[in-house]
């Protein structure tokens, strides 16, 4: 990506990479985030704990911020496919734009209406009626990254189609398949696991913030909220390790390119494969020096066995060429960046790794026997920058998703030269490149901003600040 | 008739139901500007749309996947062809959408201030531009065999597309203000009226000048002369009866009416371009319908999933406007929002 010349392709390229990167900081954050906040209202509604109450009010806040961000940020996307690749959506309209469609009319739907009964219904309903609707909104979330999950993983493995003779372009012949895709139900749950993660990780780390102000009449609802956060931590950050060790087997079957660059593998591993820690890339001559290993572990990794060795990229490049040469031509480059899929995952696998190490040790420090965690003032500050974590991981696994692709926009059938728009030029492309990236500073300054100064308000802020003031959706206003 | 033809009018039904919803959302988003006079009315004045505005938008997200899930040789062609108009309109929302959160948590005078007017300059962007990109469209713009549009400066900016964009905001200004009418009470409510009472004669002359233009810069009148002429007449008819609402107060016949005269540009548009999605400066690159559209089989699925779907939001889409009827007032209650 870095080191790129100012080409159409590679500057559509790097505008979708920002564009959907910065989305995708924000979309996992408010999929979990409406999903915990549920949990919370779903507590206090049926055990009637005001604290439950006070914390799904108060997260609720951030996760509208979040929501408020993601929706924008995604309306891009939408636009985009037509705008900067409109070869690639003549391509694959027949296929993509169902699963597009479907999300819309099925999701977004869903979300955008109940959230906006659940903000401003909070003194109307009771509570259980009212944590219905952030579980609808939870839920039209998630039916959202199934449908995108859909249409992605047809990318990576395209299932239920033929090549029409006449134009060349893609055809839906069984949607069923395209639904059923193995891809797309390994990797769905691994996403929205690493969501949940991404939101427990956040409010663990925003409570611990709050800790440290040492307010003690915030003390109960920070408390029970870092303890909340940090067993969801733990909790989703394994699952989500778990469902992307599945995944994993898939990526083996369908993009065994995909998996060797993240294992920064150039010629074939002996058998038991030895898994390489780290490792010094020459992504020129195509060989690696200076591994670090661990013996036997890659084949478990691969094949959840102790024996069978893994097919190396110089491999995998020649099995490439002799099957795809006819079609696509002899100067094809069927590498991926193998430096950016490698440290990506050792990346990603290292945060959540992290994750669960920083969750266990913070959830022995404030357990209820023997609660000490303000005493450890550095606990919480590790817990506070973790906030993080989750972002850079979630960013290292899209990484490796879209770049192990490389060079097809649609594995093996369209390559990602052939989808640029040929009516983009390097003027308007650089034009829009800057709008976003000074868009997107802009916005995801100001989010961090007043999320950090929700939570120096605090919980209780704001119903010290409704006594003069009445919401104009409140019940008072209503006048029921 | 067939199931192209079937989604080429869904799609033009999906951005008639978005121009109606999202049509007053812009004008509410201007008349912080153009109505209120002070914060309190400002803020009075965006909580009117505050739980609905992202579900009026997703209309417009709907109707875009429509066109990529039936048509996507028309989507391909269109968002490529107006590039830097489709990435101001998205600006134009991205500013909007954060508009509403960031505009709650500001503190200062100047953040308050900072997001109103950007919650203005994004309810008056979007549809100018929309509207500017619609009506550059039907006049025909150079493309070549692929269906790739290469619009030069001036088929993009000419009188009919100025004129298009400014009749576009101006019809969502008056409809913002005959839905502010329904939902504030109080002085808001009598100035959105009289207000409305100055812009509408301006509005009719808008509608004229639009009118004889879309009949000299497009083929619409001599291709289809008498089902243009009729939608051309309802547009007006509409307004008219948005106007005669303002005249004699009633409110809901003012909204009905200025959000019928939108669905119905939209109507006047599509039955012009039928059965050409895309209209070429040289005929023979024009698109057709039946050239754009995806394999029967796509459309079947979608098609039942449309007749599936499409019904129950309707439902809660309209159950979730009936929660919130009573009148804001902005001057009793010390609006939060």
């Amino acid at each position: 990506m870095l080191g790129v010349g100012l080409s159409i392709v590679s500057l559509a390229r790097f505008q979708f990479a920002m564009t959907t990167v910065f989305h995708f900081f924000f979309v996992p954050f408010s999929i979990g985030m409406g999903f915990l906040v549920a949990i919370m209202e779903t507590i206090y509604a049926v055990k009637k704990d005001k604290v439950y109450l006070d914390m799904a009010k108060f997260w609720g806040k951030i996760f509208l911020l979040s929501f408020a961000v993601g929706i924008v940020t995604g309306i891009i996307q939408e636009f985009q496919f037509g705008m900067n690749w409109s070869e690639y959506s003549r391509f694959m309209g027949d296929v993509f734009g169902a699963p597009l469609a479907i999300e819309a009319l099925l999701a977004f739907f869903i979300e955008s209406v109940f959230i906006g009964i659940w903000m401003f219904t909070w003194d109307r309903f009771k509570p259980g009626v009212h944590a219905f609707m952030i579980w609808m909104t939870s839920i039209g979330t998630m039916l959202s990254a199934i449908w995108i999950l859909a249409a992605n993983s047809f990318m990576q493995h395209p299932t239920g189609f033929k090549i029409n003779n006449t134009t060349g372009r893609i055809q839906l012949t069984d949607f069923g398949a395209v639904v059923a895709n193995p891809q797309l139900w390994k990797v769905f749950p691994h996403v929205i696991l690493a969501a949940f993660m991404t939101a427990a990780v956040v409010i663990a780390g925003m409570s611990a913030w709050g800790l440290l102000r040492k307010k003690k009449d915030e003390n109960h609802f920070f408390k029970t909220s870092l303890r909340f956060g940090l067993w969801a931590s733990l909790i989703f950050a394994i699952a989500s390790a778990g469902a992307g060790d599945l995944q994993t087997q898939q990526i083996i079957k369908d993009q065994p390119m995909k998996f060797a660059a993240t294992e920064g593998i150039y010629e074939d591993t002996k058998d038991p494969a030895p898994w390489t820690v780290v490792e010094l890339i020459d992504a020129k001559d195509h060989k690696a020096s200076g591994k670090i290993e661990v013996p036997g572990v890659l084949s478990i990794l691969a094949y959840h066995k102790l024996s069978g060795s893994v097919k190396g990229m110089n491999t995998i490049n020649k099995e490439l060429h002799a099957k795809y040469d006819n079609k696509f031509g002899k100067d094809m480059n069927y590498y991926v960046p193998p430096k950016t899929l490698f440290w990506s995952f050792r990346v990603m696998t290292g945060i959540d790794a992290l994750v669960m190490l920083v969750a266990l040790v913070g959830l022995i420090f404030s357990r209820k026997k023997k609660d000490t965690i303000e005493n450890h003032k550095w606990m919480l500050v590790v817990l506070g920058l973790s906030i993080w974590l989750p972002f850079i991981g979630n960013s290292a696994g899209w990484f490796i998703t879209e770049f192990g692709r490389y060079p097809w926009i649609v594995y093996g059938l369209f390559t990602i030269a052939q989808a640029v728009s040929p009516t983009s030029t390097v003027a308007s492309l650089l034009f829009s490149n800057i709008i976003y990236f000074l868009l997107f500073t802009l916005l995801g300054g100001v989010m961090v901003w007043y999320c950090r100064q929700t939570l120096h308000h605090g919980p209780y802020f704001e119903e010290a600040d409704s006594k003069q003031n009445v919401d104009p959706f409140a019940k008072e206003a209503f006048g029921q | 008739m067939t199931l192209s033809t079937l989604w080429f009018i869904l799609i033009g039904l999906l951005f008639a139901i978005f121009l109606f919803l999202e049509g007053f959302d812009f004008g509410v988003g201007m008349a912080t500007r153009f109505l209120a006079k002070d914060d309190l009315e400002r803020t009075a004045i965006m909580s009117t749309i505050g739980p609905h505005w992202d579900g009026n938008e997703t209309w417009l997200v709907t109707a875009g996947g429509a066109m990529f899930a039936s048509l996507p040789m028309w989507y391909a062609s269109l968002f490529s062809g107006y590039y830097i108009l489709f990435l101001l309109v998205l600006v134009g929302l991205i500013l909007r959408g954060v508009s509403f959160e960031f505009h709650k948590h500001a503190e200062t005078r100047t953040g308050k201030n900072l997001w109103m007017w950007a919650f203005f300059a994004g309810s008056i962007i979007p549809p100018f531009f929309l509207c500017m990109i619609l009506l550059s469209m039907v006049q025909g713009i150079p493309m070549d065999a692929a269906g790739n549009a290469f619009p030069k400066f001036f088929d993009v900016v000419n009188l009919l597309s100025i004129v298009g964009g400014v009749a576009g905001v101006l019809l969502s200004l008056v409809h913002g203000l005959n839905f502010i009418r329904l939902r504030i009470e109080g002085p808001l409510r009598d100035r959105a009226r009289k207000l409305n009472q100055i812009l509408y004669p301006i509005l009719f002359l808008g509608e004229v000048v639009f009118a004889v233009l879309v009949f000299l810069q497009t083929d619409f009148f001599t291709k289809r002369f008498f089902s243009s002429l009729i939608i051309t007449l309802l547009i007006v008819l509409f307004s008219l009866l948005g106007y005669y609402g303002v005249l004699k107060n009633r409110e809901g016949w003012s909204f009905a009416g200025s959000g019928l005269a939108l669905s119905m540009v939209i109507v006047l548009l599509f039955n012009g371009l039928f059965p050409r999605v895309m209209i070429a400066t040289n005929p023979a690159h024009s698109i057709l319908i039946k050239d754009a559209a995806n394999s029967p089989y796509t459309l079947t699925i979608m098609t039942i999933v449309a007749c599936i779907l499409v019904p129950i939001v309707a439902i809660y889409f309209i159950w979730s406007y009936s929660l919130f009827t009573k009148r804001i007032n902005p001057r009793e209650n010390t609006v939060k929002y």
